[in-house]
């Protein structure tokens, strides 16, 4: 039972520290606090839907979503985010609102209001394991490996690689590596377009897990995503995955076994408070990369 | 009828509006969930009048004084935890405060409270009683605001919005004062509460959510903060909007969102703030006019 629950925790935990991602790796540059980046969870999932439905090929369609998202990220930081970068953050916040509300809407009036099905067919080369008491199913084991596959796919990039380099100088002081050459534009523009498509690439992996997609199904995740980024150290990745695990299994654990008086996704938020009361710079405070 | 129905609640959000921007735009300190000490406000006299018999004329101080005092526990969590880390933590209040009204059957659980109207030297009050109310709470609030704008405290807390290290460097005293702000902040939105909680008879936590908090911010943010008339006009333009907008309900939502991202984009200062487009032409207005009166009246002097 114990077992179980950590299991399910820790998939619930996979899937928000991809959604996390996006907010982090956006907060890291621009610190900017982007809650539209949930409406690109959502918007990324319907792509996926779409796209599946019109190819039939799932791994094809994962792809679409998540290109397709990264590309309004792009848009988004071009026309929305670098013109304001400079004023109070509480504006790029209230913009951030905004292009959610427009979005959310967006998808009710393109995609209908209802619940869609998201009828993934799913020809898993494993099968999940069931036993007595412990039940793995097949879908979670591949939401864990997609999660992996992208996170180290991020890790290699802002390590190994010159982008990567210049993306870590940015993030350290965005003033200072103009200075020094590096082309800003170019390294926010990559950031975007990752955290978008991770965002998107979240949201595809919930409408195959539960099998349906709706068009408010971003909202949950905007918010609770800020208290993982929060926890998380605020722009630190590593910070944010541990911290999105945290929450998923302090969620499942204290669901399962205390049965807590108050709704679980306000949670993460008490958790939050309480953190920040006694150690207001996070539970991983960001170092110099 | 249906006029004043939507001029008390414009008046109610306009109240909201002004009491955010103590915070937000007087002081600078971000707060996301300002609806939560609206809703603690509302229940606060709900219950008050509706279980214990207290009269509304002491209930609509009390609730404000309630609202309050969990205000200045905000403030002084303020006082540890900054900026965007503020912003979150007010979020989460938000989604805590609107929880506890939702689970706990004290706050009538998810059910809601029934409100009994108000009575004010046993008469009960109508629509066109709480628009009379409403006005007059927004009148004493403008006319405390100013007399705030041009003291010591007011140009204490600018000192603050637009560098806390400088102005604590002068001895200004920081903590006082960010504590100060959120009390009268919560108070009035508070009060406010007490207001719509009798004016509606009827409260559930839904209408407390964290949208209400991005709605009273967003009015402020709209029409101009750190302002006393950026908020008033960001209410009515953003209250009105829904009903103006009603021959295209379908895309009410839309257009709101794409309003919102519009005017920040273009007019992060708010359509009537300081710096902004339409504000520094209606001075540049007034400015010629006036000079063109000095103008002609000191050409009648020479003439005489």
């Amino acid at each position: 039972m114990l077992l179980q629950q950590i299991i399910n925790g820790i998939v619930v935990g996979s899937v928000y520290s991809l959604t996390a991602m996006g907010v982090t790796l956006i907060y890291s540059i621009l610190r900017v606090l982007d809650i539209a980046c949930a409406g690109a969870y959502a918007l990324g999932a319907y792509v996926g839907l779409f796209s599946y439905v019109a190819t039939g090929n799932l791994v094809l369609s994962f792809l679409i979503g998540m290109i397709a998202m990264g590309i309004w990220g792009i848009l988004v930081q071009k026309f929305l985010y670098l013109p304001l970068l400079g004023k109070a953050p509480l504006i790029s916040l209230i913009t951030s609102i905004g292009l959610f509300i427009f979005l959310g809407d967006f998808i009710r009036l393109w995609a209908g209001p209802l619940i869609r099905d998201f009828p993934a067919d799913l020809k898993l080369p494993f099968s999940g394991i069931k036993t007595e008491n412990l039940t793995i199913m097949g879908v979670w084991i591949l939401v864990l490996l997609t999660t992996a596959i992208l996170l180290l796919i991020l890790w290699y990039l802002i390590t190994k690689t010159k982008i990567g380099l210049a993306w870590r100088a940015t993030a350290q002081d965005l003033e200072t590596a103009k200075a020094m050459g590096i082309n800003v534009n170019v390294v926010v523009a990559f950031n975007f377009f990752l955290g978008y498509s991770f965002a998107a690439a979240a949201g595809i992996m919930i409408g195959i897990m539960y099998n349906y997609i709706f068009p408010t199904m971003g909202d949950v995740p905007a918010y609770k995503m800020l208290a993982i980024i929060v926890l998380g150290g605020l722009g630190n990745p590593l910070g944010a995955v541990t911290a999105a695990m945290l929450i998923g299994l302090i969620e499942t654990l204290v669901g399962g076994y205390i049965g807590f008086f108050l709704p679980r996704d306000s949670i993460a938020f008490i958790v939050v408070i309480i953190m920040l009361l006694i150690k207001p710079q996070g539970l991983f405070v960001r170092k110099n990369i | 009828m249906y006029e004043i129905v939507i001029a008390i609640n414009v008046g109610i959000f306009a109240l909201l509006a002004l009491s955010v921007n103590i915070i937000t735009g007087y002081i600078g300190q971000p707060t996301l969930g300002h609806a939560a000490f609206f809703g603690i406000g509302a229940y606060a006299s709900a219950i008050l009048t509706g279980k214990y018999g207290v009269p509304f004329l002491l209930s609509l101080p009390l609730s404000g004084v309630i609202a309050g005092f969990i205000g200045a526990l905000l403030g002084l969590a303020s006082l540890r935890v900054r900026d965007d880390f503020l912003a979150i933590t007010t979020i989460g209040t938000n989604f805590v405060v609107i929880a506890i009204f939702q689970y706990i059957p004290f706050f009538g659980a998810s059910l809601g409270l029934a409100v009994p109207p108000a009575y004010i030297f046993g008469m009960k009050i109508t629509y066109l009683g709480y628009l009379f109310l409403i006005i007059s709470l927004i009148v004493l609030t403008v006319l405390f605001l100013r007399k705030l704008e041009r003291s010591w405290f007011g140009l204490a807390m600018g000192g603050i919005r637009n560098n806390e290290v400088a102005a604590e460097s002068i001895g200004v005293d920081i903590k006082k004062y960010k504590v100060i702000a959120f009390v009268l902040g919560t108070t009035i939105a508070g009060i406010a509460g007490c207001v719509y909680a009798h004016y509606m008879t009827f409260i559930s936590s839904v209408d407390f959510a964290f949208v209400t908090s991005i709605t009273i911010l967003s009015m402020a943010m709209v029409g101009g903060s750190g302002t006393i008339r950026g908020p008033i006009i960001g209410a009515i333009i953003l209250g009105l909007a829904p009903e103006v907008l009603r021959f295209i309900m379908n895309y009410r939502m839309l257009i709101y969102g794409a309003l919102l991202v519009f005017t920040m984009r273009f007019q992060p200062e708010g359509l009537l703030g300081e710096r902004s487009f339409l504000w520094t032409n209606i001075t540049k207005l007034f400015k010629k006019i006036r000079s063109k009166k000095e103008m002609e009246s000191g050409i009648e002097d020479g003439n005489s």
